[in-house]
């Protein structure tokens, strides 16, 4: 006698109450605020916000409290709870000529007007473990400076004087919007970068990385970094002119790569670009290598075949959140389908014994 | 639930799917891209269904999901919850009573009406993708109806194997021109893709919706000499002794005993309502079910 199994809903409840306990942890540690994370755990809000498409700290550190620190599960419900949000406009295109920097670096020349600004950053840090800030530390105090009032014009123009490098095609068309319509090849540069700046940060990494150990190498050269607040605007049409809507830190990598040139066009230098919301530098360098990789097409390259050149391989799976679903979906049941292969399996080897022990016989 | 809209999308989404739907019952069979939106639950787990089903439900609908047959497995139960919570609607677990009906893995034992409307959870809607990975590609050898690979790839499993080695999304013809992807339902199910229900299938990730309208010709591929044939474990239910439904089977004890089941657990529960009873079945009683 055989009772069929049953149960999923008593299930799920239960298995839900025992995840909201494991979230809380211990209660005699304090609970995290959503604040503290905001504050302290900046770059996974950085990382948070990217890959969600969301500027928003407060949700994104939210999110990496209900997720428990698991970043694309967190990045997850910010997009789960973006694509909610009604559509009131487009702002105008960010300016980031004149960006606050926090840091900004160029590797192409030594000094350059704004000048170099290293910023808050890990570099030249010995990573070593600092065992003060296990116990309870005081608040560090970093000297400070008055912010300079000149501006800081991107590295890229001084090349752009003197045609060393290429000039990109100015266009007014407004490019697709990768979240309301389907993505289609070939995707247009605008559209790859919108993927990019949203992919994955792991991916986009192993990426570039394969470019700089020969798989399409394009030698990048990172013309300039620079991470600080821009202003955001949007034409108000009952007002007739555009107004501060508010002001977000994105991080812009603009990479200096091999040139290109023909009998008829002497030879320029060409560029990669990543731009990334939040302090993000890795994920706008990398974001930079795979977009020249990317261009082989246009730029009059050969296809060498490498996995970063491939637009539909980067473009199709670097978003996480379509990765991680698919991938654990595999733990769902799949009886009904693994059944029918058995059946399959056991009529194969049934026919394939057959044979033989009648060839056994003969 | 009330800060969402009802059945949770936006009505400007709703109508882009339901564009997408209209197209794609006027060109059966054929992968209609759609601007599919991150659902609250992961892609892979149904978002396609969900949009779609989110798309067609009204106030008036009842609403019925199974995964692998079954109404009560985990994620059958989640989004059949989540309809409840987001759009309201009334829920059954009987069949004959729902008016959409969500489904991965199978289609329902009981013929559907044609006042009735069977949505697909589809991973992968290509059915050449894994002949040829590019997307590019593939859609060219759809608009051009260059079937010729997947009639090798089957060739080859005739050749290796004896047989054609594909036993669930057997791919299919639909109206004599577009190759297609039933999701995964073992082949058992496939004769009943000409139904008088609408089949509406939704793949999320890979945003693409497609359709076949009711009773549309739908030819699953094989050869002259190669039938296809719809295959089920060859034994007869042990709880309701239907001997014409789709099995799971089970692994009862530590010694590998087996015993199989209906998969479909309305159409195994509305048959022991009726009084059948299967070799290890016991006479229903409301409670023991």
């Amino acid at each position: 006698m055989y009772v069929a199994v049953k149960g999923g809903e008593r299930a799920i409840d239960n298995a839900h109450a025992w995840l909201a306990e494991e979230r809380r942890g211990d209660t005699d540690v304090a609970e995290l605020s959503v604040a503290q994370i905001r504050e302290q755990m900046a770059l996974a809000v950085n990382r948070v916000m990217a890959e969600g498409s969301l500027y928003d700290p407060d949700l994104a550190a939210l999110a990496i409290k209900q997720s428990r620190g698991d970043l694309i599960e967190a990045i997850f419900l910010i997009r789960a709870y973006r694509t909610t949000l009604p559509r009131f406009g487009g702002s105008n295109p960010i300016e980031t000529e004149d960006m606050q920097c926090d840091r900004r670096v160029s590797a192409t020349f030594k000094d350059a007007p704004g000048g170099q600004v290293l910023g808050p950053t890990f570099d030249y840090t010995h990573r070593l473990l600092d065992f003060k800030l296990a116990a309870d530390g005081e608040a560090p105090q970093a000297p400070s400076a008055t912010a300079p009032t000149e501006p800081t014009p991107h590295i890229m123009s001084f090349l752009d004087r003197e045609n060393l490098i290429q000039t990109e095609k100015t266009s007014e068309t407004t490019p697709d919007d990768l979240t309301r319509k389907p993505l289609e090849l070939p995707a247009s540069r605008a559209l790859r970068l919108q993927s990019l700046a949203r992919a994955d940060e792991g991916f986009i990494l192993g990426m570039a990385y394969s470019t700089q150990r020969g798989y399409a190498r394009n030698h990048a050269f990172v013309a300039e970094l620079r991470i600080g607040a821009v202003a955001v605007e949007m034409d108000i049409p009952e007002l007739g002119f555009a107004i501060d809507i508010g002001e977000i830190t994105v991080t812009e990598c603009e990479t200096v790569n091999q040139f290109q040139g023909s009998k008829t066009e002497p030879p320029q230098f060409t560029r990669g670009y990543g731009l990334v919301f939040g302090m993000t530098e890795r994920k706008a360098i990398s974001m930079a290598l795979v977009d020249r990789a990317l261009r082989w097409k246009e730029l009059g390259e050969d296809n060498l075949g490498a996995p970063a050149q491939d637009e539909e391989f980067v473009l199709y799976h670097s978003d996480n959140i379509q990765a991680t679903g698919f991938l654990e979906h595999i733990k769902l049941p799949h009886y009904v389908d693994f059944q029918s292969e058995l059946e399959l399996i056991r009529k194969l080897r049934r026919e394939a014994q057959d044979a033989m022990s009648q060839e056994a016989a003969q | 639930m009330s800060d969402y809209n009802f059945a949770y999308l936006d009505e400007q989404t709703k109508r882009m799917i339901r564009r997408a739907i209209l197209k794609g019952l006027a060109i059966p069979g054929y992968q209609v891209p759609f601007a599919s939106r991150e659902m609250p639950m992961p892609y892979g787990w149904g978002t396609g269904g969900v949009q779609v089903s989110a798309a067609i439900l009204t106030p008036d609908d009842t609403f019925k999901a199974i995964d692998q047959g079954a109404d009560d497995t985990t994620n059958a139960v989640s989004i059949r919850r989540f309809f409840q919570k987001t759009a309201g609607v009334a829920v059954t677990e009987a069949t004959k009573e729902a008016s959409v009906i969500q489904t991965r893995h199978r289609i329902p034992e009981q013929d559907l009406r044609d006042d009735q409307i069977l949505v697909y959870q589809v991973p992968i809607p290509e059915p050449l993708r894994f002949l040829e990975p590019s997307e590019v590609e593939t859609r060219k050898m759809h608009s051009l109806e260059e079937y010729g690979l997947m009639h090798v790839k089957l060739y080859e499993d005739i050749s290796q194997h004896g047989d054609i080695a594909t036993a669930y999304a057997y791919p299919v013809k639909v109206e004599g021109r577009y190759v297609m992807d039933p999701s995964p339902i073992p082949k058992f199910d496939n004769p009943k893709l000409e139904m008088a229900g609408i089949q509406l299938f939704g793949a999320g990730r890979e945003q693409r919706i497609y359709a076949i309208p009711p009773y549309t010709q739908v030819v699953s591929l094989d050869f002259d000499d190669y039938p296809f044939q719809p295959t089920k474990a060859d034994h007869a239910c042990d709880l309701c002794g239907a001997e014409d439904s789709y099995l799971d089977e089970l692994i009862v004890d530590d010694a590998g005993g087996r015993m199989f089941m209906c998969s479909d657990t309305d159409y195994c529960t509305s048959r022991r309502k009726n009084g059948h009873v299967g070799a290890q079945g016991v006479p229903f009683k409301e409670d023991a079910a």
